[in-house]
């Protein structure tokens, strides 16, 4: 199924913005390696957000300019990071008691497909490749909130957002919204509800390039993005 | 107590063939290039090896495993841009993988040290590496049982060791170092520099000596991906 070209689509760019308004003051987030990273920068001002990576740092910043860059101060995605200010610097094991404790307020992550109930699926595509799972599962069943960050679709144009996941699970019923590239969902008593489409696109359009039923609650609004 | 100092070849030279080894290290930050080299040039074989991950280009964990000195690893994220030489021996069968998830592995590394055999999370609850293990309820939840790790030997990197084995590390370089310095019954710490006791703030210790058995110094460390970025390969 192709989208029409009158359809706004969001960019990379603009999903990351998206995301990033649903991100109260105060919190503890993990963002996910590739596109969540962008999230960080789009934070409305005055919004106070402490970011933590699995690798052991919580409160770090961007990436250093040219020649400044240290191998031992990277995230969980090895790319080189600041220290803030009043940051930390702790082993693996506090590291995870922060995920797995239910002291992160909120992750962002990629998926392969997220289900109607839930449950994600975002660290093995197939059999064949090399299995590798990182930090993913602890942050999906340990974090309080999860979100998702993908594309709507696939690159083949296959549905992200599914009746029930085909790929091995990363976790069983955890996530609670999608920022797609055209629509934000809500995940509600194991149904899609749709808050938000881009403009170009209405609810049956959307409906024809997602794989389970969409519900909705009111009107949707209109997904828009600097 | 002082710890005895070594140089590189003397620190690993008893690591017996079969030998179960933590290595310190997420990708290269943390990674004890040096004293990976010395085992490779020790020369054990049949080893079981517990990273974060398994290798990137052709030093370090990759070249042991390119020597095809590991028989099993136990990571959480064995790819990356420049882990070819897992993936080729993988892909040939020639290495076997036991995939966990990095705060299980972490966890199971810390109970090692800690003398807990056995530890209940929710991490893994509904997905394929939960399997075979036994789950329970607690409160309303489901929960995976996890094993404790433990290695026979550790191999970590710190920025400074004071003669009694405290040690302090360099930014994220820590990862997993004060976890697998627990849980090995011999732990080697090469460190940028040795100071005598007194030469760390007790407040500011991150490992407490009691957990390290051998020090080497290394005064200036390989970083692992500056190696990588300049295609050095080892031996």
């Amino acid at each position: 199924m192709s989208i029409d070209t009158k359809v706004k689509k969001l960019t990379r760019q603009q999903m990351a913005w998206r995301a990033a308004q649903d991100i109260a003051d105060g919190s503890y987030v993990n963002l996910g390696i590739g596109l969540p990273e962008l999230v960080a920068r789009c934070v409305p001002p005055g919004r106070h957000v402490t970011y933590h990576t699995e690798n052991g740092l919580l409160g770090f910043g961007e990436r250093p300019p040219a020649g400044e860059e240290d191998p031992d101060l990277v995230n969980a995605g090895k790319k080189p990071v600041t220290l803030l200010p009043g940051a930390a610097l702790f082993h693996h094991s506090d590291s995870f008691a922060m995920i797995r404790g239910g002291h992160l307020d909120l992750s962002i992550l990629g998926a392969f497909q997220v289900a109607q109930n839930g449950d994600l699926a975002n660290w093995q595509a197939g059999e064949d490749a090399v299995p590798a799972v990182g930090g993913a599962m602890d942050l999906v069943s340990g974090v309080k909130q999860v979100f998702v960050l993908t594309e709507h679709t696939t690159r083949d144009g296959k549905p992200k957002l599914v009746d029930a996941c085909s790929y091995a699970l990363t976790g069983a019923g955890v996530v609670s919204r999608v920022f797609t590239d055209l629509a934000v969902v809500d995940i509600r008593d194991g149904h899609f509800v749709v808050l938000e489409i881009v403009d170009g696109l209405d609810l049956a359009g959307l409906q024809a390039v997602t794989g389970a039923p969409l519900h909705t609650d009111g009107t949707p609004g209109v997904l828009q993005a600097p | 107590m002082r710890k005895p100092v070594y140089d590189l070849a003397g620190a690993v030279a008893d690591i017996p063939d079969g030998a179960t080894i933590m290595i310190g290290g997420f990708g290269g930050a943390g990674a004890p290039v040096e004293l990976v080299h010395a085992l490779i040039d020790q020369g054990a074989r049949e080893l079981t090896v517990v990273n974060n991950n398994a290798g990137n280009g052709a030093v370090g964990l990759a070249a042991l495993i390119r020597e095809r000195r590991v028989r099993k690893m136990i990571c959480s994220f064995p790819r990356s841009a420049d882990s070819s030489v897992f993936q080729e021996l993988y892909a040939e069968g020639a290495l076997q993988l036991e995939l966990v998830p990095q705060g299980t592995l972490a966890e199971r590394i810390r109970a090692g040290g800690a003398g807990i055999p056995a530890f209940f999370t929710r991490t893994s609850v509904g997905t394929p590496l939960a399997k075979g293990k036994e789950e329970r309820e607690f409160d309303g939840q489901r929960y995976v049982m996890e094993r404790w790790l433990k290695a026979d030997y550790a191999l970590v990197k710190a920025r400074r060791a004071d003669a009694y084995g405290n040690l302090l590390y360099n930014m994220t370089a820590r990862n997993f170092a004060p976890l697998m310095c627990m849980a090995a019954a011999t732990t080697i710490v090469q460190a940028s520099e040795i100071v005598e006791p007194g030469g760390i703030d007790p407040e500011a210790v991150v490992t407490p000596g009691i957990f390290v058995n051998r020090l080497v110094e290394v005064r200036a460390p390989a970083q692992e991906e500056r190696l990588v970025a300049e295609g050095v390969r080892y031996p």
